[in-house]
């Protein structure tokens, strides 16, 4: 007779590694479940653009299909496609990477962030990194055993990292920064002076500093300044960068990482094993989004930036304080003067008025008292969101 | 901020004046004034929908027609140009380098209707020594817009 494989008492050891059962699911994850179950939702939850990919990227995409482009590459890119990144790197974050063995060609960010913490973390080394952040940069770090410490960035220095802040989380066991302005999902960028700071507390303390500096193309106001390129951060700085948001190339997944020949060398290791190289037609399209995609990346820039000053109008006027953030597509407004946390606001604003905004605790505990909104929507959605919005408040008021 | 809002009606002239005032960081009543004096200046001529007729089940016959023209002393091609112009069933007419002089687009409610505007007014005319009509046989994209309706393709609705 067949054994029954589910029998109870058929007991087995655990399946599931420690640190992963600990992992807890993203909150994002539960909201998204919840708006899904409705109809007629405006949403202001998501996380990409709302452009499609530039037509000239696509058929470069499928151009490199039409030609039977579709073996492995080298696991670190093709060559053309590193050369130009390094291009586009000198020229646009002056520091310079040699495409040889200084650049890695990644599956988005994200990969380039794993496999940046697998090559540079032993167990038990710590990484400070600033929330509210983007919710995979503490799991991240646990995956690869990291302890993982967050440094709380305030609404009263505009979610900029505090220097002294920083320095007062660092310990013997301190080994990575992790630094992410324009910020995911605040919007922060870091005033330079606050940035030099923090590059002399790294050097002071011999960490390596990770950036994902993904949503530097969408800057609103003064010139980005990659911490890169200050002195002496060259040879202690992992610079990661892609496609997705300043291109429209989520569903790509593609992108990169820059940095020292140590730890290129390392991260390719552990890429060529798990990961082999990425997808050849999305290299292909990534690097006519080099050549050819500056244009409509301003283009897709100044819709942002116009819708920007939208919602930030719009949710001051409502009652809902909010900064100007300078970079990325996020604006997040403080929803303190409700008296509700951050998760119930969002989930009765769902339920009364149909409007999904992210609550900001599921970027970490110091979210508590924001939401996200993500103005990477028609501007029309974001008009009509605004006065369900204010309907909200209102109703709020009267109660 | 004239340019911004000529930018914006250019993507959809039935923008509202709050969704221009918020994009462009003007008052809606700025707007109305800026876009008034576009107006008055001659610089907007006007406001017209893109129709895909396919689907509205009307059959107008379009025709894209080739004119060379002997240019007048004074005046170059302005003058034959500025004739043709005025007829109605001209709707769009362009001067053009190359192997021809004017472009024109004609429209009228059947093939005759366009061909007999060309034998009797057009090639008539002036100055106009020959023409080459190519009637319209399908539309795939007009000022900007494509006709065919991609599949719904819906993101994410909350994503990190």
């Amino acid at each position: 007779m067949m054994k029954n494989m589910n029998d109870s008492k058929c007991a087995h050891r655990e399946f599931v590694a420690e640190h992963v059962k600990q992992l807890p699911k993203s909150g994002i994850r539960r909201f998204f479940d919840l708006v899904n179950t409705m109809d007629d939702v405006i949403s202001l939850g998501v996380g990409e653009p709302d452009f499609v990919t530039p037509w000239t990227i696509r058929e470069t995409g499928i151009f490199s299909l039409e030609k039977g482009h579709t073996s492995y590459t080298s696991n670190l890119g093709t060559p053309a496609l590193r050369r130009e990144v390094c291009r586009y790197v000198e020229k646009n974050y002056h520091v310079s990477y040699n495409p040889d063995n200084e650049c890695i060609i990644t599956i988005g960010v994200s990969e380039a962030l794993d496999i940046a913490m697998r090559a540079l973390l032993n167990p038990g080394d710590e990484v400070l990194y600033t929330e509210p952040c983007f919710v995979s940069y503490p799991a991240e770090v646990r995956m690869a055993h990291g302890v993982p410490v967050p440094v709380e960035t305030r609404f009263e220095d505009e979610f900029a990292l505090d220097p002294e802040m920083l320095r007062a989380k660092i310990t013997p066991k301190t080994r990575v920064l992790l630094l992410n302005f324009p910020c995911n999902p605040t919007g922060a960028v870091m005033p330079v002076d606050k940035l030099r700071k923090v590059a002399e507390i790294a050097i002071e303390h011999d960490l390596v500093v990770i950036t994902d500096e993904i949503y530097s193309e969408l800057l609103y106001e003064g010139e980005h300044v990659s911490i890169a390129s200050l002195p002496g951060m060259r040879e202690r700085t992992l610079f990661l960068h892609g496609f997705s948001k300043a291109f429209a190339m989520t569903g790509w997944r593609i992108g990169y990482a820059c940095g020292p020949r140590e730890i290129i060398d390392a991260m390719m290791k552990v890429h060529q094993y798990a990961i082999m190289c990425a997808s050849t037609m999305a290299q292909e399209a990534a690097l006519e989004a080099l050549r050819n995609g500056e244009k409509e990346m301003a283009r897709m820039r100044d819709s942002y930036c116009e819708r920007r000053n939208l919602i930030v109008d719009g949710l001051n006027r409502i009652g809902l304080e909010c900064l100007l953030p300078k970079g990325a597509f996020y604006a997040f407004p403080s929803i303190r003067s409700t008296g509700l946390d951050s998760t119930e606001f969002a989930e009765q604003l769902l339920k009364a008025e149909r409007v999904a905004v992210v609550p900001g605790v599921a970027f970490g505990a110091c979210g508590e008292g924001f939401v996200r909104c993500c103005y990477a929507t028609a501007a029309s959605e974001i008009m009509e969101a605004l006065d369900r919005m204010g309907r909200f408040m209102e109703s709020l008021k009267q109660q | 901020m004239k340019a911004k809002i000529l930018n914006l009606l250019a993507e959809n002239a039935r923008m509202s004046l709050a969704e221009i005032a918020g994009r462009v960081g003007a008052t809606p009543e700025e707007v109305k004034a800026a876009i008034h004096s576009l107006e008055e200046e001659g610089v907007i001529r006007g406001y017209k929908v893109i129709l895909n007729e396919s689907d509205l089940g009307v059959s107008k016959v379009r025709a894209l027609i080739e004119v060379k023209v002997t240019p007048r002393r004074d005046g170059g091609f302005d003058q034959v140009a500025e004739r043709i112009a005025r007829y109605p069933e001209v709707t769009d007419l362009y001067l053009i380098s190359g192997g021809f002089d004017l472009l024109l687009m004609v429209e009228g409610d059947s093939l005759q209707d366009v061909a007999s505007f060309v034998s009797a007014k057009l090639s008539t005319i002036d100055g106009v020594i020959s023409t080459s009509t190519g009637f319209m046989l399908k539309k795939y994209k007009e000022s900007g817009r494509i006709m065919q309706n991609d599949e719904e393709y819906e993101r994410l609705k909350v994503c990190p």
